[in-house]
């Protein structure tokens, strides 16, 4: 499964590291850090990350 | 096969319609709007500020077997009867979502009542208006009226703020927030006219309570929300402020006792207690209750359809944004219910705010410290 943030639109509010903290962090600047691909066992908790983002900047390929 | 009814196409419509779906419940959406479900908050700031594209704004969408009626809104419901009428077309239902959300509120003042921002279309409206050098008068100082100021700077406007509160957002913020708020927006060249109610619209702005006339080419009202509940009238419902539902998002009867049907409220119309805080049913216009909100009450009502018993222990943790120039706010849990304490940084500056209850934190509030706030998630309120 693919992920694919749109770091245009990401304001880094870390909503997303939450609901699925081995795929989306903050580092240490309070930036967005993510995982491109994972595997699919994770999709319960991709989606739901993409679901709480405010900016709704989370796409999940395939 | 059980079928729900869901009376709104917005976002908590739509997770309690996933929800269903979810468990294999077929599920009818019955939206005012034309759109499928879109994100409203670009509305007063990027997409404001770029140009509104509806289709850029819509939420993903995870299931294609959602029967969705769109541009119709609902004129009334019979639970008894088990059925919600939109004009004369009938939708009945075995269970029902109340998703019907929030309309704004207009001032109850005379004269030509100005433009709002609610949805897509009033945005597309508005942005064409927003042109270098237009003076825009913006009715209210909340987070939508002062996104809008922010966003009307950038593009080249010049802006006025009025409202009938002291401070901008001072509500949510706080008398210190609020007016080191107000700072950042005059510092960007908003002028602001505060503490005053408006005595008349005209067409080309207002006339304040203290008989100052204030000119404007554009003006925009921004003074709330009023909750959309009109169409279940007739019910015996508790409509006082939204619909009353329990901390499982079932809606009660006045006074709280259960109801025959099962019928779920979620989102913005939804009033519920929230043991995180207290058993005070309350409404919270925040962008995450619809997602929390939508997803309990569809499991509540897939229970309730299975012939089970609901059961659970709902705590949500509201949580807003917003982003006005270079400032990110962002807040967790209830900062109105407390008082503020600057717990770190200046009120001038980036900096948290935490908000106590008396010995109870219940929110905070960062200006530009998204990071440093990301524990208190899980921190405020009773768990």
């Amino acid at each position: 499964m693919k992920i694919y943030v749109d770091m245009d639109s990401c304001q880094h509010y870390g909503q997303c590291t939450f609901e699925a903290p081995t795929v989306f962090a903050l580092n240490d600047d309070g930036k967005l850090e993510y995982v491109g691909e994972v595997d699919d066992a994770l999709r319960e908790q991709v989606e739901a990350a993409a679901d709480v983002c405010p900016m709704q900047a989370i796409t999940i390929e395939a | 096969m059980p079928h729900v009814v869901v009376v709104g196409a917005g976002l908590g419509g739509l997770r309690a319609a996933e929800a269903l779906r979810g468990q294999g419940i077929d599920v009818t959406v019955i939206g005012e709007e034309v759109h499928l479900p879109y994100n409203r908050p670009p509305l007063s700031k990027e997409a404001l500020k770029g140009g509104v594209e509806v289709e850029g704004l819509h939420f993903r969408r995870k299931h294609d077997d959602i029967d969705w009626r769109l541009g119709a809104a609902a004129t009334g419901c019979s639970l008894a009867e088990r059925v919600v009428m939109v004009d004369d077309a009938a939708y009945t239902f075995d269970g029902l979502v109340i998703a019907s959300g929030i309309r704004p509120r207009h001032l109850p003042v005379p004269g030509m009542q100005p433009p709002v921002l609610r949805t897509a279309e009033d945005a597309l409206q508005l942005r064409a208006q927003l042109t270098p050098g237009k003076r825009l008068l913006v009715v209210g100082a909340g987070f939508i009226g002062c996104e809008v100021a922010a966003t009307a700077i950038q593009l080249g406007c010049s802006v006025t703020v009025t409202a009938f509160d002291t401070e901008p957002m001072i509500r949510p913020l706080g008398p210190e927030l609020g007016a080191a708020m107000k700072a950042h927006h005059e510092a960007h060249g908003v002028e602001f006219r505060l503490g005053v109610g408006i005595q008349e619209f005209h067409e080309d702005g207002v006339t304040l309570a203290d008989g100052t006339r204030l000119t404007a080419d554009i003006t925009i009202e921004a003074v709330g929300s009023v909750p959309n509940v009109e169409w279940l009238h007739g019910n015996d419902l508790d409509l006082a402020d939204g619909v009353l539902t329990d901390n499982l998002m079932q809606a009660v009867k006045p006074g709280g006792g259960p109801l025959e049907v099962p019928v779920v409220a979620v989102g913005d119309v939804a009033r519920f207690p929230n043991p995180r805080f207290d058993d005070v049913p309350r409404r919270i216009e925040h962008w995450n209750l619809p997602t929390e909100t939508g997803k309990r009450a569809g499991q509540t009502l897939a229970a309730v359809l299975n012939g089970e018993t609901p059961t659970g222990d709902f705590r949500p943790q509201p949580a807003f944004w917003s982003d006005q120039y270079d400032i990110a706010l962002q807040s967790y849990g209830e900062p109105a219910l407390g008082q503020p304490r600057l717990v770190d940084g200046e009120w001038s500056g980036d900096c948290i705010v935490e908000y106590w209850r008396e010995d109870e934190l219940v929110g905070v509030v960062g200006v530009n410290r998204t990071k440093d706030l990301m524990h208190y998630r899980k921190d405020i309120g009773r768990s």
